[in-house]
């Protein structure tokens, strides 16, 4: 795996034709016999990360699922309190920026410059949207004292809170807004980043640094933001579909 | 990387039709969240189904997984299998705890129990604030 000191010098960047004889491409690296090996290799990468946040929000849906078998009716009553057509609504913003992001993809490996700028700009505008909403519920939650823990304030539940043989009154209301404010907030961190990463993106591609054969970095903030649009997949029924 | 071999316009095709999809399953997952299938449960069982339709669809044909190296596909699937193996042992345990039981919640009728009655152990629980 060394490589000996000669060789740095006949080649400063480390890396001359690939093993099909191309010319070199400044992205190659040169411990990768190919832009191709090197794009599998970044991508399996991606995938790792990937499914190491499904088990970050899988520990959240478990937990979120015990404490609803816990609490079953104050969870029902807790659910009423969210908006349905919202989050309808931010189902179609993130599957619709879930279209434009894959367009832009697209459109990156087929060397349309100006396309994949444009996408990642419509995949922005989604996520601010999404945002924009969830600031709305967030806000309205806020002012109804609908709050995690002892935070929670909401006066008019139905079922009162009962000391339990250990003196503590446990509250399922509070409970599912702790849930509800962990995940959509996890959630919403993972949009932040993500408006970050698609910005980047568009900046880059606006430079004309990807086509055919390097759109690397495209193709894995695609996977991100597709991963962000699963998760929703399953936290839009969980808390918003279940009365 | 075998998408290469594909036609542009036709991809873009798929993804359309990926999309249309996803947006008719979002429609229909709404509209049976206002059917009563007979149980809470039912209800949760097919807002899941229809998510996890949803979720595959993202997965092969916005994510590639369809077309891609199968070492990809396999890693997801990981994930999810261990997921699986998690949700199922938490439920197992869930369903052998009877004290787990949302005891401190009042049914229809019951009175507020006395704290004195029903507990002898420790005297006087050091009240919290």
């Amino acid at each position: 795996m060394s490589t000996s000191p000669v060789d740095l010098q006949h080649d400063p960047h480390g890396h001359g034709d690939d093993a099909h004889g191309h010319p070199e491409d400044p992205h190659h690296q040169h411990h990768f016999t190919t832009m191709e090996q090197q794009f599998d290799t970044s991508k399996i990468g991606m995938w790792l990360f990937l499914a190491t946040e499904v088990l970050l929000f899988g520990g959240l849906f478990v937990g979120f699922g015990m404490m609803q078998a816990r609490f079953p009716e104050q969870f029902k009553e807790a659910h009423e309190h969210l908006q349905r057509p919202l989050g309808a609504l931010n189902t179609v913003v993130l599957l619709f920026s879930s279209w434009s992001m894959v367009m832009g993809v697209l459109a990156a490996r087929t060397n349309q410059r100006k396309k994949l700028v444009i996408f990642m700009i419509i995949t922005i505008v989604c996520a601010c949207i999404f945002l924009g909403v969830k600031y709305f519920e967030y806000s309205h939650k806020f002012e109804e004292g609908l709050l995690p823990g002892h935070f929670y304030t909401h006066h008019g539940d139905k079922i009162p809170l009962v000391r339990d043989a250990n003196g503590n009154t446990p509250n399922g209301y509070a409970t599912f807004f702790s849930f509800y404010f962990m995940m959509t907030g996890l959630h919403g961190i993972h949009i932040l980043v993500g408006i970050g990463l698609l910005a980047w993106i568009a900046i880059r591609g606006n430079r004309g640094e990807f086509n055919s054969s390097y759109y690397t970095p495209v193709d894995l903030v695609g996977l991100y933001w597709h991963l962000v649009d699963l998760i929703w997949i399953y936290l839009f029924p969980l808390y918003y579909l279940i009365s | 990387m075998s998408e290469h071999t594909q036609n542009p316009k036709a991809e873009a095709a798929v993804y359309l039709k990926t999309l249309i999809a996803l947006l008719i399953l979002t429609g229909i997952t709404v509209g049976a969240s206002y059917i009563h299938f007979g149980s809470g449960a039912a209800n949760v069982v097919v807002a899941l189904t229809i998510a996890t339709i949803k979720a595959i669809l993202v997965a092969l044909f916005f994510m590639h997984l369809l077309h891609d190296k199968p070492v990809n596909g396999l890693i997801a699937a990981a994930g999810f299998i261990f997921l699986g193996l998690f949700l199922m042992f938490t439920l197992l345990d869930f369903d052998s705890r009877n004290d787990y039981q949302p005891r401190n919640l009042p049914t229809v009728a019951a009175p507020p129990a006395a704290p004195a009655a029903t507990s002898p152990a420790p005297a006087p629980t050091p009240e919290k604030h």
